[in-house]
């Protein structure tokens, strides 16, 4: 392209990073949260404080239950998915779906009695962590959008990096500087070189994590298309059995399940089973993936029909499967305790600033004279910025606050929760466009930090088990949740400060910004580097 | 407006010529490494999502579209005929 090689890359990681950077924003911060997935649904959840966990020697008991309740409920279905009860959520969770292609049903279940679970009707964190790759639209299509996008940031990630003559140098470099765009370009490198590893590594993991489903053609070539057959010889899951169309009574599932619990000393999470009744119906049993990088859970599976244990897989994987396996365990960092899952959880976070800054950056190289008049595109960029970088955390607040707020009885309540936050983020995003920039900034952030702050207060207000309204006892989790809502109002409270004390001093349009101005396509480190020096 | 049109064509390129010889690169790959099948498709599946972004940063780097569209367009010849080959070697 125009220029030299670092030229043509620098206009690259400008153009790329700026048409993807609002949908990668929201795909950095839900997949940020769904570091605490469980911990977010737990506390979603606050009914579940009463409930007592449940022993692995009752989980054969539980899942029989399971079974009897999806024999009544969902007799059509061609598998049913049962999640056990775990520590950090006692209850039976079932899914099925009638036919393909309709919506799936979803329902939890009390262990000890295999009814209906008394509990308010919410997705929990699983809405944003399914956020994060499908962005809540039809799943093929969010995840072909997703997929684009990281390959986007892949190309954005190197280019960047080749752009990046200073790399080392601006490791250590910030300058706090009345110039905001300084100090933005500054921030940008911070978060963007100091996480740079994580960076990398999240984005190709998370590709990985959908590999044949975004690069089908090494399947297609070597197992025409069968991507269960590819599945099962590189030893991920136990072989499919297809029905053979006659019924036979099942097996009892109990003795199946003591006994694959008396070879794996892991706790069983879930079970799959398929074509429930028929004389080729299957059940698997999986267990918690043992400690370690790889996501490599083992799978023990057993004939519906007669109980005979079919096979066990897991574990002894060749390098390039384990390879996958490990790529996909690192993105999802199960094995992360709390404080590496809190150290993922920072980069992340770093991750979401970084896409931010970048976006503020390209905007604020563009500012117009006091003369001019913004052109359009700027504008819509400004709208955009505002609109993801304010109004997603003000939407996922909402989305908490609804939780708290709407009545526990209310029809179709985890619709409305998620129509909240929906609405929420229109919303945030639409105010902003009525009034002046820099003052819509400040407003927003600070319209942030107190919806922050009423998640907490909502929280102590309506669970009457938080462990503040208490003299003893109670969850620790409610605290720990809120004393995040907390800071995350006071970093947002900070930054809505900053920002409008930043818009009383006019913003200055010196030698620098003629410079970049001039260069659009000059990448803000080479001007500003070169400016400088 | 060249220039626009030139961009619009480097991101076509680079979307689909990236894609394409990925995708081409991963069947070749796939039946071609000296690994047991699965293996070797796990390992040409890694390998395509680096070099698909590599394919997309090397065409914004070529100094003119039709130079990068040429080379691309004869990679992706040399490796679908590769492939064919492979595929009529393949049981």
């Amino acid at each position: 392209m125009r220029g030299s090689f670092r030229q043509s890359m620098a206009w690259l990681h400008t153009w790329s990073g700026l048409v993807v950077g609002w949908v990668l924003f929201a795909i950095f911060v839900t997949g940020t949260a769904s570091y605490y997935r469980t911990d977010i649904s737990r506390w979603m959840r606050p009914e579940l404080s009463q409930a007592a966990p449940v022993a692995t020697a009752d989980l054969p008991k539980a899942a029989e239950r399971a079974v009897a309740y999806l024999e009544q409920h969902a007799p059509k279905a061609k598998t049913w998915f049962i999640g056990l009860p775990q520590p950090d959520r006692p209850l039976l969770d079932l899914f099925w779906r009638n036919r393909p292609g309709e919506p799936p049903s979803h329902v939890l279940l009390d262990p000890a009695t295999g009814t209906e679970a008394v509990l308010r009707d919410t997705e929990g964190g699983d809405f944003l962590y399914r956020f994060h790759y499908e962005l809540h639209m039809p799943p093929l299509w969010g995840r072909w959008v997703v997929g684009t996008c990281a390959m986007i940031m892949l190309v954005a990630l190197i280019s960047g990096i080749v752009t990046h003559k200073r790399i080392f140098a601006d490791f250590f470099t910030f300058r706090r500087d009345k110039a905001p765009r300084r100090s933005f370009l500054d921030a940008h490198n911070v978060t963007g070189v100091l996480a740079l590893p994580f960076h990398l590594m999240i984005t190709y993991t998370g590709v990985v994590a959908l590999a044949t489903f975004y690069m089908p053609w090494g399947v297609t070539a070597a197992y025409k298309g069968d991507t269960r057959a590819f599945f099962t010889e590189a030893g991920w899951i136990t072989a499919p059995r297809l029905p053979i169309g006659r019924p036979a009574p099942p097996a009892p599932l109990g003795p199946m399940i003591e006994q694959a619990q008396a070879s794996v000393s892991e706790r069983l999470e879930r079970l799959t089973v398929t074509h429930f009744g028929d004389a080729q119906a299957t059940i698997v049993a999986m267990f918690e993936e043992p400690h370690g990088l790889a996501h490599t859970p083992t799978h023990i599976a057993f004939d519906g029909a007669s109980g005979a244990l079919l096979e066990i897989r897991g574990g002894d994987l060749k390098p390039a499967a384990k390879t996958v396996s490990t790529l996909i365990g690192l993105h999802v960092a199960h094995f992360a305790d709390t404080g590496l899952r809190l150290l993922f959880f920072l980069c992340g976070i770093m991750g979401s600033a970084m896409v931010a800054t970048g976006l503020v950056l390209w905007s604020l190289a563009r500012l117009p004279r006091a003369s001019e008049r913004p052109f359009f595109g700027l504008r819509l960029v400004q709208a955009l910025n505002i609109g993801s970088v304010a109004g997603l955390p003000a939407a996922i607040a909402v989305y908490f606050l609804a939780n708290r707020l709407l009545p526990t009885e209310l029809a179709s309540r985890a619709e409305w929760e998620i129509r909240a936050f929906f609405a929420a983020w229109i919303i945030a995003a639409l105010i902003p466009l009525a009034r002046p920039h820099r003052r819509a900034w400040s407003e927003m952030l600070a319209l942030v930090a107190m919806l922050c702050l009423a998640v907490a207060a909502a929280d102590i207000a309506m669970v009457e088990a938080h462990p503040l309204r208490r003299l003893s006892g109670g969850e620790v989790l409610f605290l720990w949740f809120d004393g995040a809502m907390l800071t995350l109002a006071a970093l947002f409270a900070v930054a809505a400060r900053k920002v409008s004390a930043r818009a009383r001093i006019r913003p200055r349009h010196g030698r620098l910004s003629a410079v970049y101005t001039k260069t659009r396509a000059g990448p803000a480190c080479v001007a500003t580097a070169k400016s400088l020096s | 407006m060249r220039e626009r049109l030139s961009v619009a064509g480097r991101v076509v390129l680079a979307a689909g010529g990236g894609y394409g010889l990925a995708g081409l690169a991963t069947a070749l790959l796939s039946l071609t490494l000296p690994l047991a099948r699965p293996e070797a498709v796990a390992a040409a599946t890694l390998a395509s999502f680096v070099l698909m972004p590599a394919v997309a940063v090397a065409v914004f780097a070529t100094r003119s579209l039709r130079r990068a569209a040429l080379a691309l367009a004869g990679s992706a010849l040399v490796l679908g005929g590769l492939v064919g080959l492979a595929m009529r070697g393949a049981p």
